[in-house]
């Protein structure tokens, strides 16, 4: 299979329309799905009644992405469909039983993280969403509506919301649906009994009762309400206020290349290279190789690709999607970082001084670093980071440390000056985890006060060596020097032994202490239950409902619960 | 035999007044009935007596009883025909199991589904022929036409029935939704696509009544197969009525080729027949074209994955499952189907399940060239070389896979520019709307009148004479 490419731009955009034409005078974009049944990802299915795959999810998410940096005037989205009678018809079903169980849970995981970056573009950049059904919305066409800020539901007799994947497919809406009826639009949980094993779903009337959508509207009048509603919504929100240009988003440069057995794909910031053999992967972001942006006009002329504090985090946005689409094998990810702490500080605290200003461009960078950490969070493979000599794990950067599974920081006092790690603002407050805590806090759930201690003790934001860093308890395990090689060594080696499917469990329970949120009922709870149906026979195995769906012969199950 | 009772205020075979519960709900619905009845019937009519066929049993001879009747008080009543002692079920997945008198949990929404899509047709139709009567072409034509409107509102009573019955809030939700939406209405319309469609002069009336009400037809042959017995026995009993339907249709059609034939006889084969006041037959040629492609589309998906369901459990079966078909379970053929890839068509197989659609749609176009056949002697007969046909399936569809590529008459398939180019060619354009309207816009009220454009029946209905005044019309 071919790898999966995740850049793309409205021009290329096969599947959506981003109509900008009104958003100068009223700030509101509209995005139309319009899918083109024969431009699936991969052969061997059509994208009929606007079902997606992982292609259209990639230019919604590009869209979104792209609003945010590049078109400060949009105050709202309206999302809405190009078909008659039809908003989407969710996943393509044909595409989900001919794909491998990573490819599906990889495709789910991703169309989850588009969704919630909409909620997160609404709460925090005031991008409000409309979805504005003129047609069925079911399944994942449902869940990307449960997304949005409000539901409008035409009324022409056939439109209709659902959820069918239990009733018809024997499978969960995978992208947050029955969470969100629950937790976000606080249904009752008996209604969403009912809706959920209703696979024609609900019209009309009780849709508005039963808050599915926020309101009904005549065929006649759809367009001129729900426009009305959006424009309303982006004259109330705070970004309507935002000043200063945006800036567009460049594409990536980067090369691919073999060394020695390892696939290699540099960028400027970030270098990624897998080991196939090894079932390792490496990858090593570099820190700031030039003086921050200290004004709003400063930040706007380095644009998207001479900023450091933009350019490197995409950069590695791309990489983690790359290693978890098109690699894998590979069960553990080695991070490392190079460069000068105080550099990635200053990056840093320059960042956080022009959002404190109000500049809503930093506030997008800013956001977009916690969106990438927290891609992170969520990736099922194994995370080491490694600090050594060169180093630069500061700040920012210090919160890919906290992100891993385990941190290994080398115990050398030849080299004490070397090897250190610093905080910066951006650890103690503006890149909180799936949880709602920062990195921090959800480190030290059992001492809470280590979180002001390290406010404290950094206050004049000094650095950190292995000792002190051991103690303020950073670090995971600190080898001497003579045994840092093979120390290493053996615990790669020893973790990629491990059972794949037991690792990516027990990360993924560990990685989430304290309160549970939307996000990681998400990601813990519902995509759990999901990749387990997802391999059981009654919807996988020959006779499953997913395998049987389209074809004549009905489902058997076996009835025994599990 | 099934007890018929006649003296209540809803006539019915099936013991309503043992069911109290039941015979409430009809009894409340029936006024809104009436009142969609009066507000979407017939327009100007509803006043007048009208000669009228009422069902009154299910036995084969004098099931139908004749008289004047207001449409307003017409008797709409609820007949199933008469159960059959140890039914099976006779395809599908539980084939050879007894059939169910009530309906299983696990089919519950589709059913309820089925029974509303083809209960939405019935009033449908009436909304959509409203205005018909105020151009009526003679009282025979203008009885015709209210009779056919009458039994579309008795099939909405049996689905209501049924949706009633066994369908609990969920189905009487339904059957007062079956009120409300209505046909052509952007905001509410009729669920299905043909039933939006207008049907404003007679001539789409004749086609409509032969095509779209013989894909009626077809859907209730296959629904009369259904496992669940009450669906199989209303579908029987109205498939008796609506057999009436299609004859308005196919000698409404013949009639009107029968009187193009005569004046293109005085025109002298070579003269314009519009001159005369006919029409001409390149234009029912294109109605012809319209309705047909409209109804091939009522039959759903050529390869779908519902019709695969709807046929394993044993809900809907094919047409005549039992006499014309030796394997019932269908899981091991396959049915062949030209499929659009790259703008070319390549034939290829699809698992007889998922192919039900278009197989019911096969046996709807075998019978409907029976039809065309005939129509085609009357002008064999006038000694007319011209010849009606149907035009490919592929043609001008808006369901299924060739919605969205664009086909000839005779199926090859086109750019979208050359069809909409050539539209005109195929399918009624504004100047042959506006030349039909033209011929009617009197209507004939005088008895045993015709218009000039149609030829008079061969003979009255139930041995009274052309002439018979069938409807008293107050002018």
């Amino acid at each position: 299979m071919d790898p999966v490419r995740f850049e793309t731009l409205p021009a290329a955009y096969k599947h959506w329309k981003l109509d900008l034409s009104a958003a100068e005078k009223t700030g509101v974009a509209r995005l139309v799905l319009d899918i083109q049944e024969e431009g699936g990802l991969r052969p061997g299915y059509v994208l009929k009644l606007n079902s997606y795959d992982l292609g259209v999810d990639l230019e919604l998410a590009d869209a979104v992405q792209r609003l945010r940096f590049e078109h400060p005037e949009v105050c709202s989205i309206v999302f809405t469909s190009g078909k008659d009678r039809i908003f989407s018809s969710g996943a393509n079903i044909y595409m989900l039983g001919s794909s491998t169980h990573a490819f599906k849970v990889n495709f789910c995981k991703f169309t989850n993280e588009t969704r919630l970056y909409l909620e997160e573009a609404s709460a925090e950049s005031g991008i409000k969403a409309i979805a504005a059904l003129n047609g069925i919305a079911s399944g994942g066409g449902y869940e990307l509506a449960l997304a949005c800020d409000e539901i409008y539901l035409q009324e022409d007799g056939n439109s209709a919301v659902s959820l069918p994947e239990c009733p018809l497919l024997g499978v969960l809406p995978g992208t947050g649906g029955l969470t969100r009826l629950v937790d976000k639009r606080k249904i009752r949980r008996d209604h969403a009994d009912v809706f959920s094993t209703l696979a024609e779903g609900i019209r009309g009337k009780r849709a508005k009762e039963w808050a599915l959508v926020d309101d009904v509207v005549a065929r006649s009048k759809f367009v001129e309400t729900t426009t009305k509603r959006a424009e309303s919504l982006a004259a109330a929100s705070p970004r309507a206020q935002a000043k200063g240009a945006g800036i567009a988003l460049a594409p990536h440069e980067l090369t691919r290349s073999s060394e020695g057995g390892k696939l290699v794909s540099t960028y400027r910031y970030v270098t990624l290279s897998i080991d196939p053999k090894a079932r390792v992967a490496e990858v090593v972001v570099r820190g700031p190789d030039h003086a921050p942006p200290r004004t709003g006009e400063e930040l706007r002329k380095l644009g998207s690709t001479a900023n450091w504090a933009l350019r490197a985090w995409r950069e590695l946005d791309d990489a983690i999607l790359d290693l978890r689409f098109n690699h894998l094998d590979v069960g553990l990810l080695v991070i490392k970082t190079r460069g000068d702490l105080e550099k990635v500080r200053e990056a840093d605290e320059a960042l956080a001084a022009l959002v404190k200003s109000g500049d809503w461009l930093a506030r997008e960078i800013q956001l977009l670093q916690k969106r990438v950490l927290k891609r992170v969070d969520v990736t099922s493979r194994s995370l080491f980071a490694l600090i050594d000599e060169g180093s630069c794990f500061a700040g920012s950067l210090l919160e890919l440390a906290l992100a891993s599974d385990r941190v290994y920081m080398k115990d050398d006092e030849d080299h004490e000056d070397e090897i250190r790690v610093a905080l910066s603002s951006a650890n103690f407050g503006p890149m909180p985890m799936g949880n709602g805590l920062t990195r921090l806090e959800s480190r030290f759930l059992r001492t809470p006060d280590q979180v002001g201690k390290l406010r404290e003790q950094t206050a004049p934001m000094g650095t950190l060596t292995t000792g002190q860093a051991s103690k303020a308890g950073l670090v995971t395990i600190a080898p001497d020097a003579i045994d840092w090689d093979d120390e290493l060594r053996v615990a790669i080696e020893e973790r990629a032994s491990m059972s794949p499917d037991a690792m990516t469990g027990m990360e993924a329970s560990l990685r989430w202490g304290g309160p549970e949120t939307l996000e990681t009922k998400i990601f813990g709870r519902l995509s759990a239950w999901q990749n387990w149906i997802f391999t059981r026979p009654n919807a996988t195995g020959e006779k499953g409902a997913l395998t049987m769906y389209g074809k004549p012969e009905s489902p058997t199950f076996d009835m025994r619960r599990a | 035999m099934s007890n018929v009772v006649n003296d209540t205020r809803i006539p019915n075979n099936v013991d309503l007044a043992s069911d109290k519960k039941l015979q409430r709900a009809l009894e409340q619905w029936q006024p809104k009935f009436v009142d969609w009845w009066v507000e979407m019937g017939p327009e100007g009519f509803q006043k007048d007596d009208v000669w009228l066929r009422t069902a009154i049993s299910v036995e084969s001879d004098g099931w139908a009883h004749f008289d004047y009747v207001k449409m307003p008080e017409y008797r709409w009543g609820i007949f199933l025909a008469d159960q059959v002692p140890n039914r099976k079920i006779g395809f599908g997945d539980n084939l050879g199991q007894p059939v169910w008198q009530e309906v299983p949990g696990e089919h519950r929404n589709t059913l309820r589904r089925l029974i509303v899509t083809q209960g939405d047709t019935e009033p449908a139709s009436v909304e959509q022929q409203r205005l018909l009567g105020q151009t009526c072409p003679s009282l025979y034509d203008l009885r015709n036409l209210f009779q056919v409107n009458v039994e579309e509102g008795r099939h909405l009573w049996a689905m209501v029935y049924l949706l009633h019955s066994h369908f609990g809030r969920d189905g009487r939700e339904e059957a007062e939704g079956l009120l409300e939406r209505r046909s052509g209405n952007p905001d509410k319309p009729r669920i299905l696509g043909a039933f939006n469609e207008p049907c404003q002069n007679w001539l789409s009336f004749f086609m409509f009544t032969f095509f779209t009400d013989r894909d009626g037809k077809y859907q209730l042959l296959a629904l009369a197969e259904s496992g669940f017995d009450p669906l199989s026995r209303t579908t029987r009993f109205m498939l008796t009525e609506e057999a009436h339907h299609m004859f308005v249709g196919e000698t409404g059609v013949m009639r009107v080729i029968e009187r193009t034939a005569q004046l293109m006889k005085e025109a002298g084969f070579s003269g314009d027949v519009r001159k005369l006041g006919g029409i001409d037959l390149p234009t029912i040629q294109k109605y012809l074209n319209l309705w047909f492609t409209l109804s091939l589309d009522l039959f759903g998906g050529e390869i779908s994955s519902n019709a695969a369901a709807f046929f394993a459990h044993g809900l809907k079966g094919r047409a005549h499952e039992e006499k014309e078909f030796d394997d019932h379970v269908a899981l091991e053929g396959f049915h062949a189907i030209d499929v659009p890839r790259d703008g070319k068509l390549a034939r290829e197989d699809v698992p007889m399940r998922n192919a039900m659609n278009e197989i019911l749609r096969d046996s709807y176009v075998a019978d409907c060239q029976r039809g065309v056949d005939k129509w085609n002697r009357v002008l064999e007969a006038a000694g007319i070389e011209y010849r009606l046909k149907l035009p490919s399936r592929r043609f001008h569809r808006h369901i299924g896979l060739y919605a969205d590529v664009s086909a000839t008459p005779t199926g090859e398939l086109i750019g979208k520019e050359e069809f909409t180019r050539r539209r005109g060619e195929w399918l009624p354009d504004a100047a042959d709307e506006a030349y039909v309207q033209s011929l009617m816009t009197k209507p004939v009220y005088e008895a045993g009148k015709m218009a000039n454009w149609l030829a008079p029946p061969a003979r009255g209905i139930k041995g009274k004479a052309i002439e018979f005044e069938y409807v008293r019309h107050e002018l």
